[in-house]
């Protein structure tokens, strides 16, 4: 085809690749899918996704996503745990500033586009941006039905009764529900979804967000989105309403209360001291005191 | 006329173009009603507008057979669909993954409409309208709009409405609708609700 | 003041530079070359080569190579390059009746036409360590038979089909062969969809699960019809040409195996087929991927059991070991996210487990 040979051509930076890595027919393929995941939120797209440079589990659906929708004016943030400098979230940080020569930031309010594993950025999300979430298993009821075949006529038929269940049954033995990440969502009334493993201190971000939310499963195959404004309902009953989790403790380094805390243990004898699992609002908050404290 | 002297240009940079022109709809999709403009240049056929080409060089493949509405057909445009983006052309309405169509559409169940397990697989249609409007007679509610847009679409039937409605019966199936008047297009999503 | 440890850039390049350095050893030990792994430790090339669907001797050799010989990893490697590659079309199907035998058994007929050929096998080898190859040097030569085979050898299912003794093999030639690196899969997944899957499947999965089938976890009564292997033609047909040229020859391992089948209410009683194909010289995956494709056409056939190796579900989504290992292994990645949620929603339940206890054992 002569499209196709036209493209593909080596840009400076790189040798071999195309830009951001994907063939231009895989980023169509993945394009349509995202535009039709955008079209029916909280419906799980299927899409061929390929095999990535990275493993399998380490991101290669979140990384489809960002190659499919990036280019060169966009600001790049990519965190993992909450964290710009985890492992994980550096390679693929350095991963797009190769291959798509994009300017990347820990801001959360300078990016375009911020991918994330396993977060949502405590500061605040808003129009234009867009989030992407890497997805390990994308099928809320994944386990309570572990056929495809079978969960796909659930939500076909809106069958979620099998989720309030196992929910109820939480209740019922334990007098609380015990899902503490990856709890399950009801999109504009229509379609269950799985958030991907975020803490549920999360899930009420993802509701009427100003930014649109984009959700990218490699192995799985699948893509889903929640367009800005939607409305994303935790599930939960009224005498057991959606609560989150809460902490005695605020953040040793700055002193935030109202953010999603990691426990870091001290000492082997139950030493525990607890910090921000967003780094970059842990900074901001320790900058802003400093100066503060710089004028005063 | 030789076949090659019909064949205008596709993008002059295929590759950042098509990226562009994605978010360009990627936004449109995300915020009904919204207005968007396409930032890059092109000289398409005659009778195709400047987004619905980008659009087209941008989202039409060799997997994705079209149907293009009779009015817009020529050899011009054919030439142009097949060089640059290898498309086959769909014998029926129903077997299109995209339409081009001329002003607003009737008949929408005739296209593909997904199946209740995979509603993804419905076609999306590009309309050509004279004029698209921020703030008009059409109110817009549902995801991607904050409490409601508002929207001018001109030549709009008012037939359209009682359309868009049996689309939505059939949620999650239905046709997704992009406008397109120039180098301006307009999301329309199956979820977005429509009244005047 | 604490800071949380958490790795950086030059913690992964370090780690990088020690991986470069403990994958080539002690630079007193001359290096590999790729030539001498594609000769000398060829049967590993050829896995990789099959697993990772992609017919390059050299490249297969150099992701060993890269791998320190870690299959898997050997395997990611090769499908990440082709995941790049261009896609021109899909070639004829291979014509194995023409394939140029370097081996060919049957279990099912003590002779017949062309004859039994042992070729290259381990087969008959008794497995004792040879410490002569310990030793440099050693220059094994076989001996040229007097006679060369024929050119063409007929299928032992050719001659059993003559008879109407076993199932037609249909193919729809009006379809578009499926691409499973180019679609989502979906189920019931089509033969050709299903064969590629298993084609691709890593070679302890799909050995574990035929053997389980010959252990009742849904017998199919195979018997090995015949396994072939040696070199085919691959065609091509050039759109601009519009005929088949040849584009190579590459050598593959087929195995068809012929299993009972009593008949049922739709089928009348007939050999079924069970089908496996593979680069190079894969004899292992090739029988195991047809003792697995004969079990995984149990609902069409009528006669599923629920076995594992029935369920095209839990096999196809299963089978690839690059998917596998990166969703197993990525368990190590950081989750003390979703860990310190667990956490609280523990010390949550303890707390009203005590506050229960408590309260009863004030109660008696």
């Amino acid at each position: 085809m002569n499209a196709e040979s036209l493209e593909g051509e080596d840009r400076p930076g790189h040798t071999g690749y195309n830009y951001a890595y994907l063939d231009e027919q895989t980023k169509r393929m993945l394009r349509r899918a995202l535009l039709k995941a955008v079209a029916i939120p909280g419906y799980q797209v299927p899409f061929a996704s390929r095999e990535m440079p990275m493993p399998y589990g380490w991101g290669t659906g979140g990384v489809q996503v960002t190659a499919s929708i990036i280019g060169p004016s966009d600001v790049l943030k990519v965190i993992d745990q909450g964290a710009d400098d985890t492992t994980n979230a550096v390679s693929i940080r350095k991963f797009f500033a190769n291959t798509a020569q994009v300017t990347t930031t820990t801001s959360s309010e300078r990016a375009t586009i911020i991918q994330t594993r396993h977060r949502v950025p405590e500061t605040a999300l808003s129009d234009g941006q867009i989030l992407v979430y890497q997805v390990p298993i994308p099928e809320p009821l994944r386990w309570l039905e572990a056929r495809e075949s079978e969960t796909r006529k659930m939500h076909a038929l809106r069958e979620y009764g099998v989720m309030h269940v196992s929910l109820y049954e939480d209740i019922a033995h334990h007098g609380r529900i015990a899902k503490s990440y990856d709890y399950p969502v009801l999109v504009e009334d229509a379609y269950i979804m799985r958030p991907s493993p975020i803490p549920k201190f999360d899930n009420p971000k993802l509701d009427n967000c100003p930014a649109l939310q984009l959700f990218g499963a490699g192995r799985e195959r699948r893509v889903y989105a929640l367009p800005p404004y939607t409305r994303v309902v935790s599930l939960d009953f009224e005498d057991h309403p959606f609560d989150v989790e809460t902490w005695e403790e605020s953040c040793a380094i700055c002193g935030a209360q109202d953010s999603f805390l990691d426990e870091v243990v001290t000492d082997d004898k139950g030493g525990r001291m607890h910090v921000c699992s967003d780094t970059e609002y842990c900074n901001k908050r320790l900058a802003a005191q400093g100066r503060q404290e710089a004028t005063a | 006329m030789e076949a090659t002297s019909l064949l205008r240009p596709g993008f002059a940079d295929p590759v950042m173009h098509a990226q562009e022109t994605f978010r360009m709809v990627l936004d449109a999709m995300s915020r009904p009603g919204s207005l968007h403009a396409s930032t890059v240049s092109l000289e398409p056929p005659r009778s195709l507008h400047p987004a619905t080409a980008a659009l087209c060089l941008t989202l039409l493949d060799h997997e994705t057979p079209l149907w293009l509405d009779p009015s817009l057909e020529s050899d011009e445009v054919w030439t142009f669909l097949r060089f640059h983006c290898g498309c086959p052309l769909a014998e029926e309405r129903s077997a299109a993954a995209f339409a081009v169509l001329d002003g607003a559409p009737c008949g929408l169940a005739s296209f593909a409409q997904g199946t209740p397990e995979y509603p993804d697989t419905s076609a999306t249609l590009i309309c050509q309208v004279e004029g698209l409007r921020e703030h008009g007679p059409l109110i817009l509610r549902g995801p991607g709009i904050r409490d409601r847009a508002s929207l001018g679409l001109s030549p709009f039937p008012a037939t359209f409405l009682e359309e868009w409605e049996g689309n939505q019966a059939r949620f999650p199936r239905g046709v997704d609708i992009i406008w397109v008047s120039g180098k301006t297009i307009v999301g329309l999503p199956r979820t977005t609700r429509l009244e005047m | 003041m604490y800071v949380a440890v958490k790795g950086g850039e030059r913690a992964i390049e370090n780690a990088h530079k020690l991986l470069a350095e403990a994958r080539r050893g002690d630079p007193e030990v001359p290096e590999l070359s790729l030539p001498q792994i594609e000769q000398q430790l060829s049967l590993a090339v050829d896995r990789v080569m099959t697993e990772g669907s992609l017919h390059d001797r050299e490249l297969a050799a150099l992701a060993l190579k890269q791998a320190r010989g870690d299959m898997i990893e050997a395997i990611f490697l090769v499908r990440a390059y082709r995941t790049t590659l261009p896609r021109f079309g899909a070639s004829e199907p291979l014509d194995t009746d023409n394939m140029a035998i370097r081996r060919r058994v049957s279990a099912t007929y003590k002779d017949l036409p062309g004859g039994q050929i042992l070729g290259p096998t381990f087969d008959y080898t008794h497995r004792l360590l040879d410490f002569a190859l310990a030793e440099d040097g050693v220059h094994p030569e076989a001996r040229v038979a007097d006679d060369p085979l024929p050119q063409s050898m007929p299928r032992v299912t050719g001659l059993l089909d003559a008879e109407g003794l076993i199932e037609s093999s249909e193919v729809d030639d009006s379809r578009p062969v499926a691409d499973v690196t180019r679609e989502a899969e979906s189920f019931p997944a089509d033969r050709d969809a299903r064969l590629q899957a298993l084609a691709r499947g890593d070679e302890g999965f799909l050995l574990a699960m035929g053997y389980s089938t010959q252990r009742g976890f849904g017998n199919t009564h195979p018997f090995a019809g015949e396994i072939r292997m040696g070199e085919v033609a691959v065609e091509f047909i050039p759109e601009e040409l519009g005929f088949a040229i040849e584009i190579g020859e590459i050598t593959v391992t087929e195995c068809e195996m012929l299993n009972q089948f009593k008949g049922s209410d739709t089928h009348a009683p007939k050999f079924t087929r069970g089908y496996g194909l593979a680069f190079g010289q894969c004899e292992r995956k090739a029988m195991s991927m047809a003792l697995v494709d004969r079990a995984l056409r149990a609902r069409e056939l009528g006669e599923a059991s629920g076995a594992p190796a029935q369920d095209e579900e839990f096999v196809l989504y299963h089978s690839d070991n690059v998917q596998a290992t990166g969703f197993s292994e990525h368990l190590k990645l950081p989750h003390y996210v979703d860990f310190q949620s667990e956490l609280s929603i523990l010390r949550n339940l303890r707390r009203d487990h005590d506050t229960k206890a408590a309260r009863k054992e004030a109660a008696e």
